[in-house]
């Protein structure tokens, strides 16, 4: 029993979110916070996979997030929404909310697919001219969706509104946040069963030495796919949320600028560590929040002491400055980031009685 | 039929002949040498043996199949093991996974497996362990199981590499070089564990050793090869009284 505290006091604790949100005791606001640190989760844990486990350096996770997005948003919207583009609901929008998690697993199965663009060529390529190709991997990506005018090109893409609506239409319960909370407790379940595998440590000997990999019998080709699919694939699951908590996609929200937020997360966490990858989506969830309300305050102290003249303003554009110099400053200081590899019952052995969750 | 059959291999990397026109046929059971001195393309042959390089020319059979085309992987789980002159554990992990996760090929289950914990999955898993924990209690490691490679002392090193290539149960073992390094405690060791490993498994062994003492007490058969090519063939009395060997080494005191 014991062992399960750490699963029931999990479940529990979501179970009261969800209900905090029902009875409106929690701010809209704070709800939305909420809701992307799921997100984040998803998208750091999702990362650590490649850039952790497998020792690879992949920057351009957002390009198939973007995938994700953008599939199941034109999915949901074709099929449970009126469109100018797409004309009547193809099935009645009161089935929406049963339709929607079919719709977000087949973004992320889009999403999988698009991750061969990468996962093909880490056959013979590695370090950094890998990275290269994630980069150019996430640009393709970006570039294709500007081009298809048909789902918006730049002007984005929008309607996901209506069908979150017609969720809200059949009960009147936090639709996405009990979406992003099963999302995200599938995702962290995917990888940590993928990790703790003997199938899945094959990626870890992949990143500790390849060629031992090879030689003691992995097939380092095949595990190279599984990993780049999985993360792939999960990062369109993340994509597909986002899309439907904003209900507005525009491609330059999965730019590069989205990708380095994700591996910031992954080496502020930790690389190769879970429970790290997630406390640092929450931690960084919450500094993002924070900016917007410390830059304008230092704006206006700065003004007030007259530090700074009345033409120049600290805009959020600032939040760059300071994000990538987190990343510096932990390079510098702790460059195996908070956990290191480790997790949490590693550094803290006393919790291990409290779970199991293999 | 023998175990393995090489014919006239040869390797190129560039314009260097690191192996020309190299013939061996080992036969089940038995327990060889390949030396020769430094530079002469020993690792190469070892190298082309597990499949991380396709010869130039020439053909590798094992078991009577030929492993032209195979990738390294395929070719291990034939039932060729090695361990390397540097040692190349998976230094960041214990010692129990290094030997887990070698048994790979035969994991026998699928990645929705290892998703749903199905049956399989979980007999699987079971086996790969009870296969782990045996072979480190027949290699006295049990006690590291849960150490880091990094952390152990070389010999230690060596004799986990030794276990890790011996969990693949393959039927024939390639070492290269698995005294070097070590001191003269741990080389009589070495010897005897060597000795062990096969007759208790019934493997047959090819290794590269610099260090005459090993293959002198070891090995039935030695060949000599230098700058790639073959200059002698033999047991090792012969070996040792062969004029063009003791040429090849002049000024190499190891032998
Ligand atoms: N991948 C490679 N590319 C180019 N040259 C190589 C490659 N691998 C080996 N060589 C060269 O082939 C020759 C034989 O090397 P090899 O490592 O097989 O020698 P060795 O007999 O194992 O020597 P040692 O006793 O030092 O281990 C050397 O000249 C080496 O530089
Ligand atoms: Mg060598």
């Amino acid at each position: 029993m014991q062992k399960h505290t750490f699963t029931i006091a999990l479940f529990l604790s979501c179970l009261g979110l969800v209900g905090l949100a029902q009875y409106n005791w929690l701010d809209q606001y704070i709800l939305t916070v909420i809701m992307f640190m799921g997100i984040n989760i998803i998208l750091s844990s999702s990362l650590n996979i490649i850039n952790g486990y497998m020792g690879e350096f992949a920057c351009g996770h957002a390009g198939f997030m973007c995938v994700g997005a953008y599939v199941s948003s034109v999915l949901s919207v074709a099929i449970f929404a009126k469109d100018k583009v797409f004309g009547a609901p193809m099935l009645p929008p009161d089935l929406a909310w049963i339709g929607f998690p079919a719709i977000i697993l087949a973004g992320a199965l889009v999403a999988a697919l698009t991750g061969l663009i990468v996962a093909l060529p880490s056959f013979k390529t590695r370090g950094d001219y890998l990275a290269i190709i994630t980069i150019a991997a996430n640009y393709m990506v970006i570039s294709a969706i500007e081009n298809m005018d048909i789902i918006g090109g730049p002007r984005g893409f929008q309607g996901m509104k209506r069908v979150i609506n017609s969720m809200y239409d059949v009960a009147d319960i936090p639709w996405m946040l009990i979406w992003i909370i099963i999302g995200t407790l599938f995702s962290i379940f995917l990888i940590r069963r993928f990790v703790t595998s003997t199938y899945g440590k094959g990626i870890i000997a992949i990143s500790q030495d390849e060629v031992a990999a090879e030689i003691m019998s992995i097939n380092t080709n095949k595990m190279k796919i599984s990993a780049f699919m999985l993360s792939a694939g999960l990062a369109g699951l993340a994509g597909g949320l986002f899309a439907h908590v904003y209900g507005y996609v525009n491609p330059q929200s999965f730019s590069i600028m989205k990708s380095t937020e994700c591996m910031v997360m992954v080496y502020l966490g930790g690389m190769g560590s879970l429970s790290g990858s997630v406390l640092s989506a929450i931690i960084f969830t919450v500094l993002i929040e924070a900016l917007r309300f410390i830059i304008p305050e230092v704006d206006s102290l700065m003004h007030s002491i007259g530090i700074l003249p009345d033409s120049y303003e600290i805009s959020q554009v600032w939040k760059w400055v300071i994000i990538p110099m987190i990343l510096f400053f932990l390079m510098q200081f702790r460059p195996e980031g908070i956990f290191g590899n480790r997790e949490l019952p590693d550094s803290f052995p006393k919790l291990r009685k409290f779970y199991s969750f293999k | 039929m023998p175990l393995l059959e090489i014919k006239n291999m040869t390797q190129r990397f560039g314009g260097l002949q690191a192996v020309s026109d190299f013939n061996i046929s080992i036969e089940e059971g038995q327990l060889l040498a390949l030396i020769g001195p430094n530079g002469a393309g020993k690792t190469t042959v070892f190298n082309l043996t597990s499949g991380f390089y396709q010869p130039t020319e020439g053909t590798i059979f094992f078991d009577g199949k030929p492993t032209a085309g195979l990738k390294p992987h395929q070719v291990t789980a034939m039932g060729i093991a090695r361990t390397f002159q540097n040692i190349r554990l998976w230094h960041d992990m214990t010692v129990l996974d290094n030997i887990r996760i070698s048994q790979h090929y035969r994991m026998g289950y699928n990645i929705f497996d290892a998703f749903l914990r199905t049956k399989r999955y979980r007999e699987q898993e079971r086996s790969i362990d009870n296969t782990a924990w045996e072979m480190l209690e027949a290699m006295s490691l049990k006690e590291y199981a849960y150490e880091r490679p990094k952390n152990l002392p070389y010999g230690l090193q060596r004799r986990v590499e030794i276990a890790r290539a011996m969990s693949i149960r393959p039927k024939l073992l390639l070492l290269d070089e698995p005294a070097a390094g070590l001191n003269s405690a741990d080389v009589e060791g070495l010897i005897k564990l060597i000795r062990w490993i096969h007759t208790e498994f019934d493997i047959t062994i090819w290794m590269i050793e610099h260090q005459m003492k090993v293959v002198m007490s070891l090995c039935e058969h030695i060949k000599v090869i230098d700058f790639g090519s073959t200059i002698a063939d033999g047991t090792p009395e012969e070996i040792q009284a062969n004029p063009v060997v003791i040429k090849a080494y002049l000024g190499d005191d190891t032998i």
